[in-house]
């Protein structure tokens, strides 16, 4: 299963998000923004947290029309897969490969610590290893991960399932408590907690570990 | 302009600065940015209303207004 991760000017976890993939036994190349295509046979696009061009104007803004999103946009359209994390959350709404906006923390602060996550699907290739209902411990790191949906668009959410995660208790102020969404093919996930960063014993948790092992055994058998 | 509707959490705390400055009567607030463009003589304003639909603006959440001059 071969990865690309996206390497913006200010990610900071594209790295971390390297060693999740490797770990669940992904051939994992990075790919510098500038680049205009991505590695022939590419499976899966890793959009990294961090401060992609400082998070000048809006977070994301200025990467999601940085030449390599115009190629994911292209993978994302043939059916490929994509993750984005954070910062990659907020590229993916940019680009408008996933529905939403993320905006400012409801109380304006930096969020930095690990917080209950609760399993909201597991019809997708990222969450197929939960049940319903599970509970995990992901960190997050956030200034700007508070998910704006309207009604309509919530609705349209729910009825297809595609809310994948929501806070147990939101730090946030996103609406419906959501932290990550699918898109409708189920085969791009964006969420702002951090699964790379609880993908290994020495880092203080393993709970987002089976997120990179189910997508991995389920692109191999692809 | 973040779009009416969307709550907006900046604003919230400038309200709440200028209540407890002693300025009451200030019912809400909403901040946007302003974005200035040097353009080259003849860009219409169809042009910038473009660039805002493309980049400047996220119309998912924000508004946007084009003053020329």
């Amino acid at each position: 299963m071969k990865a690309a991760i996206l390497v913006f000017p200010g990610s900071n976890c594209d790295r971390d998000l390297q060693v999740a993939f490797e770990q669940a036994g992904a051939d994992v190349t990075m790919v510098w923004h500038k680049d205009h295509t991505l590695p022939a046979g590419t499976d899966i696009v890793g959009v990294p947290g961090g401060f992609s061009y400082g998070d000048y104007l809006r977070c994301g803004a200025i990467a999601a029309n940085s030449p390599i999103c115009r190629s994911l946009k292209d993978h994302v359209e043939r059916g490929g897969y994509a993750l984005g994390v954070c910062n990659g959350f907020q590229i993916l709404t940019e680009t408008r490969i996933l529905p939403g906006a993320l905006i400012r923390n409801a109380d304006l602060k930096y969020l930095c610590r690990t917080v209950p996550l609760i399993v909201k699907t597991a019809d997708s290739d990222f969450t197929r290893d939960w049940s319903v209902g599970d509970e995990l411990q992901i960190p997050i790191a956030h200034h700007d991960g508070n998910y704006r949906a309207d009604d309509a668009l919530l609705n349209r959410l729910r009825e297809s399932d595609r809310i994948a995660f929501t806070y147990g208790d939101t730090p946030n102020g996103s609406s419906a408590d959501i932290a990550g969404v699918l898109s409708e093919n189920r085969r791009v996930l964006g969420m702002m907690p951090h699964p790379e960063r609880a993908s290994d014993e020495a880092l203080g948790g393993t709970d987002g570990r089976a997120m990179f092992r189910t997508l991995t055994s389920a692109l191999i058998s692809a | 302009m973040l779009k009416d509707g969307v709550l907006d959490p900046q604003g919230e705390a400038v309200r709440h600065a200028l209540g407890s400055l002693g300025f009451d009567g200030v019912g809400g607030v909403r901040q946007g940015k302003v974005i200035e463009l040097d353009l080259a003589d003849g860009t219409t304003e169809a042009t910038v209303r473009e660039m805002c639909e493309k980049l400047l603006a996220n119309t998912v959440i924000e508004s946007y207004s084009v003053e020329l001059g």
